[in-house]
């Protein structure tokens, strides 16, 4: 009996795990969320900027890696435009494009944020760490239009943010290696205040740049959008989404103890 | 229209998905569109967004405008022109001088950026919380935690450190260092299961409720 459990088909385990995440998308289920304190820092320094300050936000992810990334950009977005903060969105990584724009978009629908007062969204420039660097001296030297082609000097925002001195916080939600790029080229060289958003892959190597001040917040993958949207009081995809993963960390959780001891008995059993 | 690519979507999704079975044409057929498509895209952006604006446009205005200035342009367009000389055997040698200014400029801001950023911070952030300590201002918690991390970089730095071999004191550290290093990679591992899940959370709500439920409500009847 156990050698078959053992030797379980690993189609089952995917099984379960669909189950694990269908079944309670169906039942509506909610637990409750405690906010961690990387997130709250962000939402605590966001929320005591001053009326006309401006949040940079680096929508530095893909399409395989929306889930995590979209609902903590939404929930900023949202606490941004209802506190009146200016945002400038762009992206690093051509993938991110599209979907910084979408985002933004209908947030600012949604909240009636206006674009070219409120926000600004430029786009995707190629080049980097190169694109970091040229924003220090001029934003208008990297990005000379908005995505829309529009260009920036048209642009009634733009007039008083030149650099990054006029940038109160850089936001980067990101798949990648990006934040550790804000940190050394922004950071170090401009004394930018530096946020990140990551997804859970990402998120353990960052935390030694949380500790030293280098970020002055980290929201962690889906949870990291679910607290957020708890501390703005807006649940959306993050809090629905982490109520379905606790499923899920249940049913991982059982099976990484059942083959501990599985594994021990079988050990036992062969000495 | 919307519902069609709603369709799409999820035709796609479940290819990859089939890949759980096994690997089967609808997976590879799924894979190499999103790679073909996801280059195309990257090329398209690249020439639109950065060859475009920051070479091509300076380069015409300056021919069609006279502005002699704007030639100064042709310096690092001919520099990057430099990387297709790979193409032709003959002239191949020709690459070493683009590498060799992106190495050199990529290296110079590189290394005493991450320098600071990546090694003194580090540092002062490991050794702060000494200070505090000796100037009263942690409580039991904190000094529990500053030490903790103290004996955690001494640990896993001494791991990696070979050039005295692994016994005695020097093994004993290396063992404390492995249970750090060991912690870091459980939580690692924990927060990718966590990403990992999120992403099939969302491609399950997309089917259920996008694919589904809006070809449910699509229904004449």
């Amino acid at each position: 009996m156990l050698e078959r459990l053992m030797n379980i088909d690993r189609r089952i385990i995917f099984i379960l795990v669909a189950l694990a995440v269908i079944i309670p998308t169906f039942l509506k289920v909610s637990f409750p969320i405690t906010v961690s304190e990387p997130t709250r820092q962000i939402y605590t320094h966001i929320d005591e900027l001053p009326p006309d300050a401006t949040v940079l936000m680096a929508f530095n992810y893909g399409p395989s890696s929306l889930a995590e990334l979209e609902p903590m950009a939404a929930a900023v977005l949202r606490h941004c435009f209802k506190r009146g903060l200016r945002v400038i969105g762009l992206t690093l990584f051509p993938d991110g494009a599209t979907l910084g724009d979408e985002v933004i978009k209908d947030i600012a629908e949604e909240t009636g944020a206006v674009n070219g007062e409120d926000y600004v969204y430029l786009g995707y420039r190629p080049g980097r760490i190169q694109v970091l660097l040229g924003m220090g001296s001029s934003i208008e030297s990297v990005f000379e239009s908005d995505y829309a082609d529009k260009p920036l000097r048209e642009i009634p925002m733009m007039n008083a943010i030149k650099n990054y001195d006029h940038i109160d916080l850089v936001l980067d939600l990101a798949s990648s290696s990006s934040p550790a790029w804000w940190i050394t080229y922004t950071n170090t060289r401009y004394n930018q205040q530096i946020a990140a958003g990551v997804t859970g892959v990402m998120v353990s190597e960052l935390y030694p740049y949380l500790q030293t001040k280098q970020l002055v917040g980290l929201m962690p993958g889906l949870l990291g959008a679910a607290e957020y949207e708890k501390l703005i009081n807006a649940p959306e995809k993050g809090t629905a989404g982490m109520s379905v993963q606790s499923f899920v960390h249940l049913l991982i959780v059982a099976l990484v103890i059942f083959g501990n001891i599985a594994f021990f008995i079988r050990r036992r059993k062969e000495q | 229209m919307e519902l069609f690519g709603v369709w799409v979507a999820a035709f796609l999704t479940l290819c990859i998905y089939s890949f759980l079975y096994r690997d089967n044409p609808f997976y590879r057929f799924a894979e190499h569109l999103f790679l073909g498509v996801s280059v195309g895209y990257g090329i398209v952006l690249s020439i639109h967004d950065g060859l475009i604006p920051f070479a091509w446009n300076p380069f015409w205005k300056a021919v069609t405008e006279r502005e002699p200035a704007g030639l100064l342009k042709l310096i690092p367009i001919a520099i990057g022109l430099m990387f297709f000389a790979r193409l032709v055997p003959k002239h191949a040698w020709i690459i070493r001088y683009p590498f060799a200014i992106l190495i050199g400029v990529g290296s110079g801001l590189a290394i005493p950026n991450v320098m600071d950023a990546s090694i003194f911070r580090q540092l002062h952030g490991t050794l702060v919380p000494f200070a505090q300590i000796y100037a009263g201002k942690l409580g039991p918690f904190e000094i529990f935690g500053a030490i903790l991390m103290f004996i955690g970089v001494i640990a896993t730095l001494t791991y990696f450190f070979f050039s005295v071999e692994h016994r005695g004191v020097v093994g004993g550290i290396s063992k404390v260092g492995i249970v750090f290093l060991m912690v870091g990679f459980g939580s690692a591992f924990g927060n990718t299961v966590m990403g990992r899940v999120s992403l099939l959370i969302q491609r399950v709500d997309f089917l259920v409720n996008d694919w589904i439920g809006n070809t449910i409500q699509s229904l004449p009847f």
